[in-house]
């Protein structure tokens, strides 16, 4: 099974649209929504819900003010803090680690569940999908990401599917690592800015640090040829495949008004600038789609080596 | 006064607006919070200075005072000390730095040192502005210790303005907490208008007093305006969808500089959130 990851360092250049599309014109895959606090893919795909459970990430630590002398300790020890004059514990701040358990010489702190969010198994038009929903101002968006990309697993396992497509966050940070760490491919959507060349770089780093292959695509390109330029030549100096370029256009937009893909979305209709558009995406997908078999032909060749030697 | 300025969705224009609205004040601190992926620099050109590095508190353990209790292992949330038969693994990336395992130790053979995890920046002395910045480090998950970290820099005396990360998780918490006002910057499409409302529940909950941004104004729809309306949610600005202002910004420019008459309506942005905030108070008192 491989994975294929989206994402961009920076955000609104347009990942979700983009794998909205790709979803559209991949013919067995999985979809995962990765982006847990700003997860917008559900407005295009419109999934139903099959199945959803509640998630929860760290614990929370609370004060029984009964037991409590109030002698310090937790908020001398927490090093978050998260614990107040009145020896409540400000949930958005504790990160649940339990050393204030540890160093209450009353034991009047214990560790309770918390909900963090909630994971979501349904069905689109595109087949299956694994989602979430992070609660408000919530830790581990990390973990929610992890739980996301374990669900889509699963649903591929159950029904078959060879190709997990996750749509990532924007960032470099514990959320955009659960999304990329161990897949086998990345794509970096960037757009020909002073900032999106900076973002492009530094996410860039993080595929290398994690030694996964990345694959770049140049959104709005017309908006700045010469910056396209750079980012192409940057590209081809440091190896990585630029995939294609799409022009600055409202599709996306009209799309999702439409509540559909981009590929959808020109199905019907008739400007050539539209339908323009939806082939090069297409032509994008079709790379990708070659540069994720040979990956699977490499790991399978590799196997069969592997059994030989054996 | 403390100003954030935060979206649910990312590349809406929060550091457009931060920008612009610092380049409009005077007697003012502009923060880059967004430390995974910071650019407010890019349109400044300022030289920078590392003013702090940020650490985080890790254990080292002495394996000759070990004797594998596994006490810590057991008791770290974040899966950061694994025991083998042999010896106290340490995995520092899942680190929070918590300290647990030192004060748990019954052989004290744990000790802390410090890890980085990234930086803090400013703006060299005789800069046209006072900005800082953080830096995350690259495969560094710790982004709201760099956030709180940055904080600490925050003048009480002056207007401070903090450019945050997008989402809705907890490193735009850190950045918005303690806030008088938070600035939500959207777009009027459907993607824009969901994570408005997913941000909007973020400032409700802490309760700092909000106001909102349309950017890009003219594309998608109407339903931010509606929405802002029926929720009597202020609307401070309206930015059109200009390919102007979108190809002064690939170029890193913050259009206040090549469009001098928005000056003035970020100004009036400002005028609006302080009067917002007095008759707040007055309603108080």
């Amino acid at each position: 099974m491989m994975q294929f990851t989206v994402i961009s360092g920076k955000g609104g250049t347009g990942k979700t649209t983009l794998t909205a599309a790709f979803a559209s014109l991949a013919e067995n895959a999985v979809i995962a929504d990765c982006d847990v606090d700003a997860a917008d893919m559900h407005l295009i795909l419109e999934p139903g819900i099959l199945e959803k459970e509640d998630y929860c990430g760290l614990e929370v630590a609370r004060i029984d003010l009964e037991l409590c002398i109030k002698c310090g300790k937790c908020r001398e020890f927490c090093r978050y803090g998260a614990v107040n004059e009145n020896f409540g514990v400000d949930p958005y701040r504790c990160e649940g680690c339990a050393v204030c358990t540890v160093v209450c010489p009353e034991g009047a702190v214990s560790m309770g569940k918390r909900v963090s969010g909630q994971v979501f198994y349904s069905e689109t038009r595109f087949g299956p999908m694994a989602h979430a929903r992070l609660g408000i101002g919530e830790e581990a968006s990390g973990k929610l990401v992890s739980a996301v990309r374990s669900n889509a697993k699963k649903l591929a396992e159950e029904c078959h599917k060879d190709l997990i497509i996750i749509d990532g966050p924007p960032g470099t940070g514990c959320s955009a690592i659960a999304a990329t760490t161990g897949t086998d491919l990345v794509l970096v959507v960037v757009e020909p800015t002073v900032s999106g060349i900076h973002d492009l770089k530094r996410v860039l780093e993080l595929a290398a640090h994690f030694m996964i292959p990345a694959v770049v695509c140049i959104n709005k390109y017309d908006i700045n040829e010469e910056t396209t330029r750079l980012i192409e030549e940057f590209c081809t100096d440091t190896g990585i495949p630029v995939l294609g370029r799409l022009p600055y256009n409202d599709i996306a937009t009209k799309a999702m008004l439409h509540k559909q893909t981009v590929i959808e979305y020109a199905n019907n209709s008739k400007y050539a600038d539209e339908n323009e558009f939806a082939n090069q995406v297409r032509k994008i997908w079709a790379r990708i789609k070659e540069m994720l078999m040979n990956t699977q032909n490499k790991q399978e060749g590799i196997k069969t080596l592997e059994m030989k030697n054996l | 006064m403390k100003i954030a300025i935060a979206s649910g969705k990312g590349g809406t224009g929060k550091t457009t607006v931060s920008l612009n609205l610092a380049l409009a004040l005077s007697d003012v601190q502009l923060f880059d919070c967004d430390v995974e992926e910071p650019n407010c620099d890019l349109f400044l050109g300022f030289d920078l200075e590392k003013v702090e590095d940020v650490v985080c508190s890790v254990p080292v353990i002495y394996q000759e005072k070990c004797n594998i209790c596994r006490q810590c292992s057991d008791f770290c949330r974040y899966n950061a000390l694994a025991a083998l038969p042999g010896r106290v693994l340490f995995f520092p990336s899942l680190c929070h730095g918590c300290g647990g395992c030192t004060i748990l130790c019954p052989e004290k053979a744990i000790r802390e040192s410090k890890r980085p995890l990234g930086v803090i920046e400013k703006a060299k002395e005789g800069s046209s502005l006072e900005f800082y910045r953080g830096l995350l480090n690259i495969g560094e998950t710790m982004t709201s210790a760099v956030i709180k970290t940055l904080k600490k820099y925050i003048d009480d005396r002056k207007t401070a303005i903090l450019d945050a990360p997008p989402g809705t998780a907890c490193p735009v918490v850190a950045s918005i907490e303690g806030m008088s006002y938070c600035v939500l910057v959207t777009e009027s499409t459907p993607f824009g208008f969901h994570d408005l409302r997913l941000a909007v529940d973020v400032v409700r909950a802490m309760k700092i007093p909000f106001g909102v941004v349309i950017n890009r104004y003219g594309l998608g729809d109407s339903r931010v305006e509606e929405y802002c309306k029926a929720e009597g949610i202020p609307v401070l600005l309206k930015i059109p969808n200009d390919r102007k202002i979108a190809e002064l910004y690939s170029r890193g420019i913050p259009f206040v500089r090549e469009m001098p008459e928005w000056n003035e309506k970020f100004l009036g942005m400002f005028e609006a959130i302080k009067l917002q905030l007095t008759g707040k108070e007055e309603a108080r008192t």
